[in-house]
């Protein structure tokens, strides 16, 4: 056999390796995709696997036409707007003063954060925290616990660390403050690390559960990911209780429930494949400091 | 301190003030309320207000069955999830790397990184739907090739597969990105020098590839040895369910569960404590571990 060959062979049996995981990670999608566009009695029976079977919409009309499904995608979509931006600024402040080696007390900071990093305090403290501090049922509840997270400031302060000295000096000599500094020369040189921390904090922030399960018994502040599980675990859900207004019409649960986990996931994938070069490049980032 | 100094930095210390405060308060704030891990904690007392009971409650936590089977499921689940979802990336790391076809490789990529960004109550969802014995589409398929259906959620063993099978799925893509940043800085004279010396390209991985993430894989691995005590929440609690409780109740669904829903506060916080002591010790020793082979800490 000649090399050709033999490379040609390895090449096609790697390709079709690759190809099969690729559509093994894809299946799960398509088949929810599936059975939220299919009929009642072809998802009983079995039938659909990745294709719909007697196309229908109904599912998804249910979703759309339930006013709290829409509020709570709406609700989510602002809190994750809202705690991203908080995050960034506070790790910001965070972040800056400790890149500069004169400040007295740096490494007493550094110590408070860093030690959070190996030892915390445990969920029950916390829940009995946010209790104390009258956040139940708040959505600063959701927000304020994760505020700065000590990994992605030690990304931001390398980063940070890795800008110039020159460029800071010359604005300091023409006389301009710290803040300054940092809003006219800093911050502008690093943007895609603070769109890659950016995306860290959003993300986590959109798929997160356990904490609006713990703090959050106000329908008006479920987050996406909360309703989302009521609906998926209520498994005799033809009361429909969660879904306001809907009827008991032919539709299967499952089909509503796949719409429903389909109306989840969109979000996601509308936004992945532009911001997909972030998360890699953070990703990296992350590795080699952390 | 004088004052030209602080005339210099005190807008520094106004904003590291603000992070400083959010650490003291969210993240001190629950160490100091660790202390009701010896106390007879409730909540119409406070923290402060409650008796001191000494080492009474985590006597009780260590009497509890309970306790055992979900320590004992935390590093068996974490345990299994290492020898499964460890190698998983490195094997497709190294053939993403082998590909030649540019846009083949993009796409794949792309597509195997997108699990990464699901919840874990979405993939709970599909999961559901996916293994469900009535109407899952994986039991439909065996029965259609005549076999018998398979309880994947309900019948413990079979679980454990569908919990094994999920990790692969959400990390094995995601995964590679460590590998194949390895990989990139690696001279690719080494491979040409190897091709004109005859070495197939089986023999290039072995010889070539493998050695130049093996510092990297051998990081991971201890990395992950460290977190051995440290398991989710989500990932358990949504894939799990009653009838395989006795494999799918882990520490953090524990504490949960004694703490939250039955509210047993200061169990709960014993249980959490000892989960944070262990962790620590187990972070601290895979630390040692890097420094001994590979020179350097990962801390």
């Amino acid at each position: 056999m000649s090399e050709r060959t033999s490379n040609r062979i390895f090449d096609i049996v790697n390709v079709t390796f690759i190809s099969l995981f690729v559509l093994f990670c894809l299946a799960p999608f398509l088949h929810t995709i599936a059975i939220s566009l299919s009929s009642n009695r072809a998802i009983t029976s079995g039938e659909v696997t990745i294709f719909p079977k007697e196309f229908s919409w109904d599912a998804y009309g249910q979703v759309f036409s339930d006013n709290s499904m829409l509020y709570s995608l709406g609700f989510t979509a602002l809190l994750t707007i809202a705690t991203t931006v908080l995050c960034l600024l506070f790790t910001i402040a965070a972040a800056y003063p400790l890149t500069k080696k004169k400040l007295k007390g740096r490494k007493l900071f550094m110590y408070i954060i860093i030690i959070t990093m190996f030892f915390s305090g445990g969920i029950i403290p916390e829940y009995l925290l946010i209790r104390d501090l009258h956040l139940m049922n708040s959505v600063w509840a959701l927000i304020l616990p994760g505020l700065v997270s000590p990994f992605n400031l030690i990304i931001l302060i390398s980063f940070f660390r890795g800008i110039p000295d020159s460029l800071e000096e010359s604005a300091e000599i023409d006389g301009s403050s710290h803040v300054h500094t940092l809003f006219k020369i800093i911050l502008p040189l690093s943007m895609p690390v603070l769109a890659t921390l950016g995306l860290f904090y959003a993300v986590g922030r959109w798929n997160g559960f356990q904490d609006s399960l713990m703090y959050i018994t106000d329908p008006k502040l479920y987050p996406l990911q909360l309703k989302l599980f009521q609906m998926v675990q209520n498994n005799m859900i033809t009361d429909l209780t969660l879904l306001e207004g809907a009827s008991r019409t032919r539709l299967t649960p499952e089909s509503l429930k796949a719409a429903a986990v389909v109306f989840a996931t969109v979000p996601i994938l509308l936004v992945y494949p532009w911001l997909q070069k972030y998360f890699v490049s953070g990703a990296m980032q992350g590795a080699i400091k952390g | 301190m004088n004052l030209t100094y602080l005339k210099r930095y005190w807008q520094l210390y106004a904003l590291i003030s603000l992070p400083i405060i959010y650490f003291l308060i969210f993240r001190y704030g629950p160490m100091y309320g660790v202390q009701i891990a010896f106390k007879d904690f409730n909540l119409f007392q406070g923290i402060n207000g409650s008796e001191w009971i000494g080492f009474d409650a985590f006597r009780e936590v260590f009497a509890m069955p309970d306790f055992y089977t979900t320590l004992r499921n935390t590093f068996m689940l974490n345990f299994l999830d290492l020898i499964v979802s460890f190698p998983a990336p490195i094997i497709l790391a190294i053939m993403l790397y082998e590909v030649r076809f540019k846009w083949f490789k993009k796409i794949s990529q792309t597509i195997l990184y997108i699990p990464h960004f699901i919840s874990w109550v979405i993939i709970g969802g599909i999961v559901y739907q996916l293994f469900g014995n009535q109407s899952g589409m994986v039991n439909n398929l065996l029965q259609s090739m005549g076999f018998d259906s398979i309880p994947f959620l309900t019948e413990k063993n079979s679980w454990l597969v569908t919990y094994l099978f999920t990790g692969v799925w959400q990390s094995a893509g995601w995964g590679t990105i460590l590998y194949l940043a390895a990989l990139t800085g690696v001279n690719k004279e080494l491979f040409e020098a190897a091709e004109i010396d005859g070495a197939t390209r089986l023999k290039r991985i072995w010889h070539i590839t493998i050695p130049s993430i093996k510092p990297t894989i051998i990081t991971l691995l201890i990395l992950n040895l460290g977190n051995m005590v440290s398991i989710g929440f989500d990932r358990p609690y949504v894939i799990g369910n009653t009838a395989v409780r006795e494999y799918s109740d882990v520490l953090s669904t524990f504490v949960y569960r004694i703490g939250l829903q039955s509210g047993q506060y200061t169990l709960a916080t014993v249980v959490g404590l000892f989960q944070a002591v262990v962790g620590l010790v187990f972070v601290l020793g895979s630390n040692y571990l890097s420094k001994k082979t590979t020179g350097e800490g990962i801390l």
